[in-house]
């Protein structure tokens, strides 16, 4: 292959891709997402309902598995692409619907767009994604192509340009990749914001022969999935990402370090790799230039912590996940005591199109400090849960009431939880705050990784820091005594809270407490974990105090300061749902007929709330936890 | 938990047959683990002990990685394996509630398997599917929106069917004998 140009083999690869692509895209086609949130939807099920009424009727029509479109709310989801029609998605799919599907638009002529949820492709007959409020805000860059392509097809993703960014560098010298990233002021999008540009130099300077890139997939947030879904949805970004990093940076070798919980992203990303291996597009003198790279999958045991990347790197090194102390930094000793490059799925995946359309353009997008796009998962009381990728500088009210079209069931917003177990809890008065990483950082959250969980009347503030803390401390790796004693006996003292027991010292207590953890730990697990005790007693005093001092939980959550009760007026003697739906044979029928609630037997399930009918409605929870009968004695 | 009858043949072939795969490196550790629990569905304390042999790394560090990363799990899993998500959206709509019916109905606490290894219970953190909150998986499917009472009712599915395949065992066993 000597003396042939990247370029001119890439070119013909290009050909080739979009001459079958195209074939393919001129007969009618289904594309389900199986995505992991799709198939626990049930979406394979969903494709072997295509497949089979497909057969039945005997037509010939693709059906294809793409990835994640990013609208979770309405999995399981498929776009139908058929010549003559607008590419057209639905949502809420069934057997019945995939049925009707079929006969009605596959082998007829009626799109049945009253079940639709929007057009792909602009037309005159409906509306797209784009014309809804969610599309005005949303722009969607690195999750551009995640559910519109076969992810197990590396000709989908060449056909749509890929790999046209590597094949441009290839010609150029490795150092203009640097400038351009560098120029582009992208930050590292694992959630601490530092300019992948000025890493990337400073490993290029490290020196040695041998030089490692990582990428981090060791997505550990209990609320976030985009890194999985990136990987599951569109692989060769990420690859592709990496391998211009690597031809940076001058390195040889690459790892992607996948967490073993997310067998669909390992799967698929060991499929491309192979395939692009298999392509020339990885391995020795790629593209036919003398530049050697390859890659290889290294599978994460499941620790909050290694996504500390210098953690990250004793567990590749078969140790248990343990920070170590900043400088030496990665970039000049990190794995196998190499320098080596560690970045986030995100940052990988923005550097093609960096390279592709330049600094100035990437400049163009977000804000001046935080350029680009942000990936979050909206998650928790909001109407419209899913991926969702918008500008940085993006408000937080636009992103919970326009992208996520507000909050379900008519009830009050009162809190947004951003960046997961490192993050903080902002209220009603933080949502004009713009999303990027200094302003985020500046109210008392972070950017972090992503997870965005929308919180309403209903959500108790100490039950939520409670629970954060409880993850961050039976993850903290025990390094330091600040975070493995302190998380411990913070998490104590937030239980005593949630139970009503403590005194005017102990808001004061925990808050020192959580300052020591903060200013006495090493890595950024210890560092941040006091982030949502810290946010929710700033914004939310009232509701600890609430707790401490009047036994009671506001919003009714914290199951030692809450009883059921069955108020006598409203309950019907003739139903007995109350009574069947006990899990504890705690709900009695009384001598006059009424039912009543044994306290001692009770475990506050909310089993009985949930079914007792609407027309009576008559269990409610009380806070502090005093039977009203009690209550009049008390009061006589 | 006491091993079974014959686990003990199965599990030093299992490690010997990895262990012969591998380089054998301390960088190989974790993938050793993952490949022995792989095979068995869980680490015994005897596996950890031969691949420490094996490998030339003290018990104690084998052990420690063991317990140090949550994919490991010490205790065999059950015939019937729920996973219940405690992620932030199934916290928060009452995951846990979830949870402690499971842990009554099946009379283990999460991260144990019942004695006669009918069932294992664990808790994981978001498998995906935030707007089906509270999720569960049972024997991997995907079970949405799982009050106490759904809790009843996936157990009463499970004890049947567990049963069942009790019953075809000891079926199979006594034609064994028989034969």
């Amino acid at each position: 292959m000597s003396g042939s140009n990247p370029l001119e083999l890439y070119n013909k690869m290009l050909k080739e891709a979009r001459a079958e692509i195209e074939s393919k895209e001129n007969r009618a086609r289904v594309l389900v997402g199986t995505a992991t949130c799709g198939v626990s939807a049930g979406a394979l099920k969903i494709k072997e309902d295509f497949n089979r009424e497909i057969k039945e009727k005997s037509l010939d029509v693709d059906v294809i598995e793409v990835g994640c479109m990013g609208h979770c709310y309405a999995e399981p989801l498929a776009v139908i692409a058929k010549p003559g029609y607008p590419p057209v998605c639905y949502g809420y799919l069934d057997d019945g619907l995939v049925h009707r599907l079929v006969e009605d638009f596959l082998d007829g002529d009626d799109p049945s767009y009253e079940y639709a949820l929007a057009a792909l492709e602009r037309n005159d007959v409906f509306p797209t994604f784009e014309d809804f409020p969610r599309g005005v805000y949303e722009k969607k860059l690195i999750l551009e192509k995640c559910g519109y392509i076969d992810a197990r097809d590396i000709k989908g993703y060449i056909a749509r340009d890929g790999y046209s960014a590597m094949a441009k560098a290839l010609t150029g010298e490795p150092h203009q990749v640097l400038e351009e990233v560098k120029a582009a002021n992208l930050r590292g999008r694992g959630g601490a914001g530092f300019p992948a540009g000025i890493k990337w130099e400073a490993c290029m300077n490290g020196g040695a022969e041998e030089k490692y890139v990582i990428c981090n997939a060791d997505e550990g947030d209990p609320g976030a999935f985009m890194d999985r879904s990136i990987l599951e949805s569109d692989p060769h970004l990420v690859i592709e990402g990496m391998i211009l990093c690597a031809y940076a940076i001058g390195a040889q070798k690459g790892y992607l370090y996948i967490r073993a919980e997310y067998p669909r992203a390992v799967g698929h990303v060991q499929e491309a790799i192979d395939q692009a291996r298999a392509k020339g597009l990885l391995g020795n003198s790629i593209l036919g230039s003398e530049f050697d790279f390859d890659l290889e999958i290294f599978q994460g045991s499941g620790a909050f912590v290694c996504g500390e990347a210098t953690a990250l790197v004793n567990s590749m090194e078969g140790k248990m996940g343990m920070p170590e102390s900043r400088p030496p930094r990665l970039a000049s000793q990190g794995f196998r005591g190499k320098p080596t490059i560690l970045n986030n799925v995100k940052t990988f995946a923005y550097v093609p199109f960096i390279i592709n359309r330049g600094a100035d353009w990437f400049k163009g997008i977000g804000t001046e400090e935080s350029p680009g796009t942000a990936v979050f998962s909206l998650v928790g009381k909001v109407t419209n849960t899913g991926l969702v990728e918008v500008p940085m500088g993006t408000t937080l009210r636009q992103l919970i009431y326009d992208v996520g079209d507000g909050l379900p069931n008519d009830k009050e917003f009162k809190a947004v939880q951003i960046g997961g177990p490192s993050g903080g809890c902002l209220p009603e008065s933080a949502l004009d705050v713009p999303i990027d990483f200094d302003s985020l950082h500046d109210a008392g959250a972070i950017m972090g990784s992503g997870g965005l969980v929308v919180m309403d009347e209903d959500d108790c503030m100490a039950a939520v820091a409670r629970y954060f803390l409880e993850f961050t401390q039976h993850e903290s790796c025990g390094k330091c005594t600040f975070c493995r004693l302190g998380t411990k006996h913070m998490l104590d003292i937030l239980n005593d809270i949630t139970r009503g027991e403590g005194d005017a010292e102990t808001l004061g207590l925990l808050k020192e407490l959580a300052e020591d953890v903060r200013d006495g730990s090493l890595c950024n697990l210890g560092k941040t974990a006091p982030n949502p005790v810290l946010t929710t007693l700033e914004y939310f005093y009232e509701e600890y105090k609430a707790h401490l001092e009047e036994g009671r939980c506001p919003a009714l959550v914290c199951r030692d300061l809450i009883l059921y009760y069955i108020e006598p007026p409203k309950c019907s003697k003739l139903c007995n749902v109350c009574v069947g739906s006990c899990p504890t044979e705690a709900i009695f029928t009384r001598d006059d007929g009424l039912k009543e609630i044994d306290q001692e037997k009770c475990v506050k399930c909310d089993n009985c709330l949930k079914a007792c009918p609407p027309e009576y409605n008559a269990i409610v929870k009380l806070s502090p936890p005093v039977l009203p009968p009690e209550k009049e004695k008390k009061a006589k | 938990m006491q091993l079974l009858e014959g686990e003990k043949e199965q599990i030093l072939d299992c490690v010997k047959e990895v262990l012969i795969e591998s380089s054998k490196k301390s960088e190989d550790l974790i993938p050793i683990l993952q490949k022995v629990q792989a095979k068995l569905g869980y680490l015994p304390a005897l596996a950890m002990e031969k691949i420490a042999e094996g490998t030339g790394v003290s018990g104690a560090d084998v052990y420690g990685l063991a317990t140090f990363y949550n994919q490991f799990r010490l205790n065999p899993p059950g015939d019937h394996q729920v996973k219940v998500c405690l992620g932030t959206a199934c916290y928060m709509v009452g995951g846990d509630i979830t949870l402690e019916s499971f842990e009554r109905r099946m009379e283990i606490r999460e991260g144990e398997t019942s004695p006669d290894r009918r069932y294992s219970l664990e808790r994981v953190a978001c498998v995906g599917c935030c707007t089906m909150a509270p999720v569960v998986v049972v024997d991997n499917e995907v079970e949405g929106k799982v009050t106490p009472t759904r809790v009843d009712g996936i157990m009463l599915a499970l004890e049947g069917e567990s049963g069942k395949a009790k019953e075809s065992r000891d079926a199979e066993k006594e034609e064994g004998e028989q034969k």
